[in-house]
């Protein structure tokens, strides 16, 4: 959608010669593109103003590196000031003075607290605790349920008053049941607000006084923009918010949110939501939520994409036959199919980092049709043929076209295209038993 | 317009509009105004003007478009006088958001076929809450309306759905958790037929747009709507979080690919945020953006009306003139 920094920077930078050094100018008109980049990628605006003039001021003068461009060199200096204001250090959940450990969830509605409750619960269950949930979420319709519905997946109580209670009470009630019946941690799951929802926010800071927690996890969106930065002073300024959890990070979102709350609260993230499924919670990398931001490509969501629909076993299967040169259409045919799960082709190809301008032309050329023609033809063949294809002979051939409605030119094509990729296979796999495969696949920003 | 005649509505929606938004108007909308409260045109006036739209979330893109055609036209006609220049802006800005009302299509109930409504979205932008919305401005007109469970994936958005049903007086047509979506609609779409249901709500699932087999399963839905009733659904409603940056207009164009969406709703302008998204969406999709939401309560909706939406939100008529 949006064209990357990486590829603007290139273009700004692509008519000048290679010089030695960045200079006041040069650096200027790259500083606009940032600019423009963190602005699209909805980073506050008073956070990209700032964050720009921190990255000119290094930017210039700077001595472009024999084997970089200048483009490079400039994107080379956000992404480490990127990283830089993100936090380089992970930081961990804090340990109270005196068990249970106390999680508040706090945030806008529909931001995914409930959710990331149960996910929290799992994620700390698999370090050896012993979790309870908290339905402290008495305003919307069937949040208690919700969360009961949760906790019943995933096998952890949840502690729970109905919806006539005052949260502050259940919060404080939760925590006495907790330490009688040695649970740790506490989750407490609160109800959506806004953050100029005055009696709403002051309710908060009264569960907060009642129960003392050892963490206030604020919970955002991705997607949020511009206002991510009110919603996170408030909050901050109100409860003192210990971390941040951003939610939604399998969508394409640059989450520039993260950044902006970050710059102007300090609060470190402190996971990331991947997804809907209760295990979809992980640690937070910020060179990875660097290069998103940028839209430098994320290679890292690929694999995890890749890796959803195949297990690891099957993928070690399938691996042996490659070198062996056993791939057969069988293969092939359920090849194609998990990557058409995975999405459609463009999508794919623009999360391949480094993929410039070139290949979003290239794109154009592989439409989804064809994935259609190629599986139609597999598919008129019979087991046998898409194992053995070469028993496919004239007359299995003109069956095969009229099965598919294709030619038996498309026929013919798809077979020897598949012949060659099957040489290929069987040669790298003889590279690899002689320890000859490239080491590093080419890919470059 | 065509489509209030035939949507009229019974409560005044500007005066409903107007108070949702109060709380809205603390923020960039009197800024603006205050902006121009100056003596003379200058470079910084300009600056500002950008950075106040950016805030806003209206993107960059549409936010030099709009600063860049204010010069064009201030230096062309010779304004002096920011008060005019102001006005000049806001005009630009209702134009730009009348992009998304001139498509609007007329909706046409028919005695004896369910009006189908599917409403879909990303996860938590408040589809739920705007289905009893939507559900209790059809019952204002006295007309029939069936809820369709259509969210079994969520756990508790059956229940939630149900306890909305309930207080608006609108059974709820529903499965377990966990069960095909296709096959509740095919009940629902069945029993709207039989039992003679005007107005048929059915939720979805929030998805990420960029999640292709949940968006596949729309347009499974979608042609299970079409077996009973070949029109339907004759409103396909995307609901956008007014909080949501620029994602919102990618999401936007991945749903409309998907399941031809005829209408979109902002939700949640209640809050601080402006909902600048709407410009992006109008200028560069052009689907109609056809209503508002500003609460929690049923009764929290309006028509989305460019030039309510411009003043409220970014000029607050009637407040620091």
């Amino acid at each position: 959608m949006f064209e990357s920094l990486s590829d603007r920077l290139n273009e700004t930078f692509g008519r000048l010669s290679r010089k030695g050094r960045l200079t006041e100018k040069d650096v200027d008109e790259a500083m606009r593109e940032v600019r423009r980049a963190l602005l699209e990628a909805d980073v506050n605006f008073k956070v990209t103003k700032d964050f720009v003039a921190a990255v000119r001021e290094r930017a210039v003068g700077q001595d472009v590196l024999g084997s970089l461009t200048p483009g490079q060199t400039a994107i080379g200096i956000v992404n480490e000031e990127l990283i830089k204001v993100l936090g380089t250090d992970r930081v961990p959940l804090m340990n109270p003075d005196r068990p249970p450990q106390i999680l508040m969830l706090v945030g806008l509605q529909g931001s995914g607290k409930t959710t990331h409750a149960a996910k929290l619960a799992v994620h700390l269950r698999k370090e050896g605790r012993n979790p309870l949930l908290v339905a402290g979420d008495v305003y919307r319709p069937a949040a208690v349920n919700q969360l009961q519905a949760l906790g019943r997946q995933i096998n952890v109580p949840v502690y729970e008053e109905g919806t006539t209670k005052n949260p502050v009470d259940i919060a404080a009630n939760s925590v006495k049941f907790a330490r009688e019946r040695g649970f740790n941690p506490v989750i407490v799951d609160t109800a959506g607000r806004l953050q100029i929802d005055e009696r709403m926010m002051q309710e908060l800071v009264d569960v907060k006084d009642k129960i003392n927690p050892t963490e206030i996890l604020l919970v955002a969106d991705a997607m949020t923009g511009q206002e991510a930065v009110g919603v996170a002073e408030t909050f901050h300024e109100r409860l003192g918010v210990t971390g941040l959890i951003l939610t939604k990070m399998d969508g394409d979102a640059r989450g520039g949110a993260a950044l902006s709350i970050r710059a102007v609260t300090g609060v470190p993230i402190k996971f990331i939501g991947t997804g809907e499924k209760v295990d979809a919670l992980e640690p937070f990398y910020p060179e990875r939520l660097a290069s998103r931001i940028l839209g430098m490509g994320d290679i890292v969501s690929l694999v995890e994409r890749a890796q959803e629909q195949t297990d690891e076993q099957e993928a070690q299967r399938l691996q042996d036959r490659l070198m062996k040169g056993q791939f057969d259409l069988e293969d092939f045919l359920d090849q194609l199919q998990k990557i058409k799960k995975m999405g459609p082709l463009g999508q794919l190809l623009e999360m391949i980092p480094g993929l410039g301008s070139q290949m979003r032309q290239a794109k154009a050329q592989i439409s989804d049709d064809d994935y259609k023609r190629l599986e139609g033809i597999i598919y008129s063949m019979t087991p046998h043929e898409r194992r053995n294809p070469e028993i496919i002979g004239g007359s299995r051939r003109r069956r095969i076209a009229r099965g598919s409605g294709t030619s038996n030119a498309d026929v013919n094509q798809i077979l020897s295209q598949f012949k060659q990729m099957q040489k290929m296979m069987g040669q790298f796999g003889a590279m690899a038993k002689k320890g000859k495969l490239p080491k590093n696949l080419p890919f470059e920003f | 317009m065509v489509f209030s005649r035939l949507f009229r509505r019974r409560a005044e929606p500007d005066i409903q509009l107007e108070q949702g938004l109060e709380k809205t108007r603390r923020g960039v909308f009197s800024e603006i105004t205050r902006l121009f409260d100056r003596s003379s045109i200058d470079e910084e006036l300009y600056e500002d003007l950008e950075m106040l739209l950016i805030q806003a979330d209206v993107g960059w893109d549409v936010s030099q478009k709009l600063v860049s055609d204010l010069r064009g036209r201030v230096d062309r006609d010779r304004i002096s006088d920011p008060a005019d220049a102001r006005e000049v802006l806001r005009i630009e800005m209702i134009e730009l958001l009348e992009l998304a009302t001139r498509n609007r299509k007329v909706k046409i109930l028919q005695r004896g076929t369910p009006f189908v409504i599917m409403v879909v979205g990303v996860n938590g932008v408040g589809k739920t809450t705007s289905i009893a919305k939507i559900a209790a401005y059809h019952k204002r007109f006295g007309r029939q309306v069936l809820l369709a469970a259509g969210d079994t994936f969520r756990a508790a958005a059956i229940d939630q759905l149900k306890v909305w049903g309930e207080r608006l007086d609108a059974p709820v047509i529903s499965h377990q958790q966990g069960a095909d979506p296709g096959a509740v609609v095919f009940d629902a779409m069945e029993a709207a037929h039989n039992r003679n249901y005007d107005v048929l709500i059915v939720d979805t699932a929030g998805r990420l747009h960029t999640k292709f087999n949940l968006m596949e399963e729309l347009k499974k839905i979608r042609r299970i709507m079409q077996r009973h009733v070949p029109e339907a659904p004759q409103e396909v409603l995307l609901v956008i979080d007014a909080t949501t940056g620029q994602n919102g207009l990618v999401h936007a164009k991945k749903f409309a690919e998907s399941v031809e969406i005829t209408d979109i709703m902002i939700a949640k302008l209640d809050g601080t945020a402006k909902g600048g998204i709407a410009f992006s969406v109008a200028k560069e999709l052009g689907t109609p953006i056809s209503y508002v939401g500003t609460g929690e309560k049923a009764t929290d909706m309006a028509e989305f009306k460019p030039e309510t939406y411009v003043d409220s939100l970014f000029f607050g008529v009637g407040e620091g003139l």
